[in-house]
């Protein structure tokens, strides 16, 4: 087949097992795309229901048992199914070898088992929760879960699946980061992506066995009635809560630091500048990650936990807003004196630095122990979590697909169809959740189906806003299916980017990356400097 | 009750943020508030202003042009943005936990009294006077600048006491005591919302606090004591049907809930779970209601919380008398 050296990997072989039972990093990564944007589109609907059920203050399309499975399969879908697989699995698949100057992963079978561990865990997920009609909220809180319905173990055990399918990606991520870099590419040559995502898989690899423990007990208390969670055998539902957040809190931020991953690298490429203070980006990464693991407490300061633990955690949860300072200052400081060009995903990089303020500068009320009494399980909790997972994450993540889109198709899409969209989702966005901010502190509780009728109209304005968001990322949908229809063939490197994949790699690439292993011999963002000019 | 009427309760606001002030803690959480909200709004224009400012400053149209400086790194600047936050951090920490120890240990001289959450309203108990109010959306009272000291448990699945007014929350928790404490210190009529997911009334969970004078309180008491005491068996049973929540689970129609329906639900002959049948009488109900699991009915979950112990008799007697009425 040596005729094939010069064919892109998207030709280079045909038919649908091709496909099936491929072990190219880039094409598992377009699969796990189509998968996470699927889900995306399913999550988005229940959202939709939601907001339209919430138009008034009593029934309006749905009763409230309708309503609970509707936020339910909204919140496991968007946290399990589509936030945490779309960076890493989706997006660090296709780019992280090529960013390494590496043919592959370490592991590229593993890697293909990875997507059908996903696949599995996705099916049974929604499988567990059609039939057994769960409406717990994607916390599955007990005593209620183990006494609503029989799926709180079938859920658990696909959150398991789902989890493992994660753990192997994250160590096949870790090795291929330790083992596979090209000549020259040192830890500090790295591109930040590949920092973010590697710090991503070290929580990945820790935090998920947890799940596992959590597991095991629920199943030791149904089967041999030894109470642990279910306080009629004598167990305690707190600990329940302990356990859950202490892998789903570190969860969070395998949602978050893979979206600051990609907004390093977008920021440095549309401002054609290095990125401002590298190692102390490349560091906060790592610094988020151990800090992940001891905050999960400040989702219990109203649960009964000691005033003690109730202290130490908030003072633990306000040092994670250090780093993730540090590193949304350093990206405006990456904009100075740059030369800035206002694309696409350089407008989703900038929302997100917007939106991520936002969202985290609210955690901060949040944190601090005797304000958090008064918002704890309130709209302004809904709308700090969403500015941070849907907010941040989801926007980076379009803004990394919008990046990538010409290497990944070697097609272009249209700017136009692109900036309408991100607008639209700009707007819609800060309507839907700004609102939910006021609503929150003057003390709507959330997962209401019916509501006190002062909240009403904020309640429509929410609605109509997400309405707005939803429309844009039709645009943005559109936008993507136009450019495979009829999108110009791309430029080896549209954005005189200069990470490996753009400056070396083909576009699309060839099916094992780069003709011939990449030296490296400078930093990931060597651009140059206009004349006349200097430091 | 409609659901209409018992949405209609208001939280007294007086600006968009928090809601009005009136218990002596929310002045200081509200000042915590502000602080946090005015510092974030420097900081988020400290971040936002020069981000915006700079995307039309160095705008460019194309790639040819070149950034003005590759400058990547400075170290006063980056010490500065990484040491200054954690002062800014350690004042919002402790001036929190002040609040927070001021929210969590109630005076001594603290009246108590008992909350239970159950699915889906709230029983409310004065245990030295012998006196307790429940139902959804009850409406019970305080006194005003008085330390209430509220012991709160849940009966089946975890619920959390909210009063946005005073800023205090306290999740109920089955087999664990928790607690809370308010001074309220301004009258009026204030909501109480359930603040943990529970199931199908979640949102419908709600009650009333009235806070009245200190002589206004005890005529409350003593009205309330009487009443309960002086009423025949089947008003009592009647009241009881929604004061003790058996109307979230069984109808008065006919229709089918999570459990059969009260409507001629007397003399009838019920098809019990293990295939025999079983003539409705007084003793099959108060069966049923002290150990519901003995003879369940066929089509229908072991879900009721036993009664067993926390009815007296002659409540569990009102509530037969008032089954039996049900033709």
């Amino acid at each position: 087949m040596s005729d094939n050296h010069d064919v892109d990997y998207l030709r280079a072989k045909t038919g649908l097992k091709s496909w099936l039972l491929t072990i190219d990093h880039k094409r598992l990564g377009l699969m796990y795309l189509v998968s996470v944007l699927f889900f995306f589109l399913v999550g988005g609907i229940f959202a939709l229901l939601v907001r339209t059920e919430l138009l008034t203050h009593t029934e309006t399309i749905m009763s409230a048992q309708e309503y609970n499975q509707a936020f339910t399969m909204h919140g496991v879908i968007m946290v399990f199914l589509v936030i945490i697989p779309s960076v890493p699995a989706a997006l660090g698949n296709f780019v992280l070898p090529l960013q390494l100057g590496a043919k592959d992963v370490a592991f590229p079978k593993l890697n293909l088992l990875s997507y059908y561990i996903y696949v599995t865990g996705s099916l049974f997920a929604v499988y567990s929760m059609v039939s057994g009609a769960v409406d717990t909220g994607w916390t599955f809180y007990t005593p209620y879960s183990s006494q609503s319905s029989q799926a709180v173990v079938s859920m658990t055990l696909a959150a398991f699946i789902l989890g493992f399918s994660s753990i192997l990606t994250g160590m096949n991520f870790m090795t291929t980061v330790h083992k596979m870099r090209a000549p020259g590419m040192t830890w500090f040559n790295m591109p930040l992506f590949i920092w973010g995502i590697y710090a991503t898989a070290l929580i990945q690899i820790l935090a998920t066995p947890v799940l596992a423990i959590t597991l095991l007990l629920i199943i030791v208390e149904r089967t041999l009635g030894v109470g642990i969670f279910d306080p009629t055998l004598g167990g305690d539902p707190v600990l329940f809560q302990h356990f859950f957040w202490f892998y789903s809190h570190p969860a969070v931020y395998i949602m978050i630091l893979p979206g600051m991953a990609i907004m390093s690298d977008l920021i440095a490429a549309f401002s054609q500048k290095r990125v401002f203070g590298y190692s102390f980006v490349a560091f906060s990464s790592l610094s988020i990650a151990l800090i992940s693991f001891l905050v999960w407490g400040h989702h219990l300061f109203v649960s009964g936990q000691s005033a003690l633990a109730g202290a130490i955690f908030s003072f633990l949860t306000m040092l994670v807003a250090i780093p993730s300072g540090v590193k949304v200052f350093n990206w405006v400081a990456t904009l100075y004196k740059g030369a800035i060009n206002l694309k696409t995903p350089m407008l989703y990089a900038l929302m997100f630095i917007f939106l991520f303020t936002i969202g985290g500068l609210t955690g901060l009320f949040l944190g601090v122990l005797s304000v958090d009494i008064h918002l704890h399980d309130t709209y302004f909790v809904v709308a700090h979590f969403h500015y941070v997972m849907m907010g941040s994450t989801i926007m980076a993540f379009i803004g990394g697909v919008y990046y990538w889109w010409p290497k990944m198709t070697g097609k272009m899409y249209s700017e136009k169809l692109g900036a309408t969209g991100a607008i639209l989702v700009f707007i819609g966005f800060n309507v839907t959740f700004f609102t939910q901010f006021f609503m929150g502190s003057q003390g709507m509780p959330r997962r209401y189906y019916n509501y006190l009728e002062q909240f009403e109209f904020y309640h429509q304005i929410s609605t109509v806003g997400s309405y707005i968001l939803a429309l844009g990322l039709f645009v943005a949908l559109w936008s993507f299916i136009n450019s495979l229809r009829k999108g110009e063939k791309a430029p080896q490197n549209p954005w005189n980017a200069s990470t490996l994949e753009w400056t070396v790699c083909a576009t699309p690439p060839i099916e094992h990356n780069f003709h011939e292993t990449p030296r490296v011999t400078t930093g990931p963002y060597h651009f140059g400097i206009e004349e006349g000019y200097s430091d | 009750m409609d659901i209409k009427a018992l949405q209609s309760m208001e939280v007294l606001v007086d600006s968009v943020w928090t809601p009005a002030v009136a218990s002596t803690q929310a002045a200081d959480v509200d000042g915590l508030f502000y602080f946090i909200y005015w510092s974030c709004i420097i900081l988020g224009i400290m971040v936002v202003g020069p981000m915006v400012w700079f995307m039309f400053k160095y705008r460019v149209k194309n790639f040819s042009r070149k950034a003005y400086s590759q400058r990547d790194h400075g170290v006063l600047i980056e010490t500065l943005w990484s040491v200054l936050p954690f002062f800014y951090l350690v004042v919002l920490f402790v001036w929190g936990l002040r609040g927070f120890l001021n929210l969590y240990i109630a005076p001594p001289d603290a009246m108590e009294m008992r909350i239970t959450g159950q699915k889906w309203f709230w029983e409310i108990s004065y245990p030295e006077d012998d006196v307790s109010v429940s139902g959804q959306g009850v409406e019970f009272v305080v006194p005003v600048d008085t330390n209430v000291k509220l012991v709160i448990i849940a009966e089946d699945v975890l619920h959390s006491f909210f009063i946005p007014n005073f800023r205090v929350k306290m999740d109920a928790v089955p087999g664990r005591y928790t607690t809370l404490w308010f001074n309220a210190n301004k009258e009026g009529l204030y909501p109480v919302l359930c603040t943990e997911y529970c199931g199908k009334d979640h949102s419908n969970m709600l009650a009333k606090v009235r806070v009245v004078k200190k002589e206004e309180f005890r005529a409350w008491i003593e009205k309330t004591q009487e009443a309960s005491n002086n009423l025949p068996p089947v008003e009592l049973g009647e009241k009881l049907y929604s004061s003790k929540g058996c109307n979230a689970c069984h109808s008065l129609d006919g229709s089918k809930l999570v459990g059969p329906s009260f409507k001629g639900l007397y003399g009838r002959d019920e098809k019990i779970a293990d295939g025999s049948t079983i003539k409705v009488d007084d003793a099959y109900m108060r069966e049923s209601i002290l150990n519901p699991a003995a003879k369940i009915v066929a089509g229908y979950q072991n879900l009721m919380t036993p009664y067993q112990g926390k009815l007296k008799e002659r409540e569990i007697v009102g509530l037969i008398e008032y089954i039996k009425t049900l033709k």
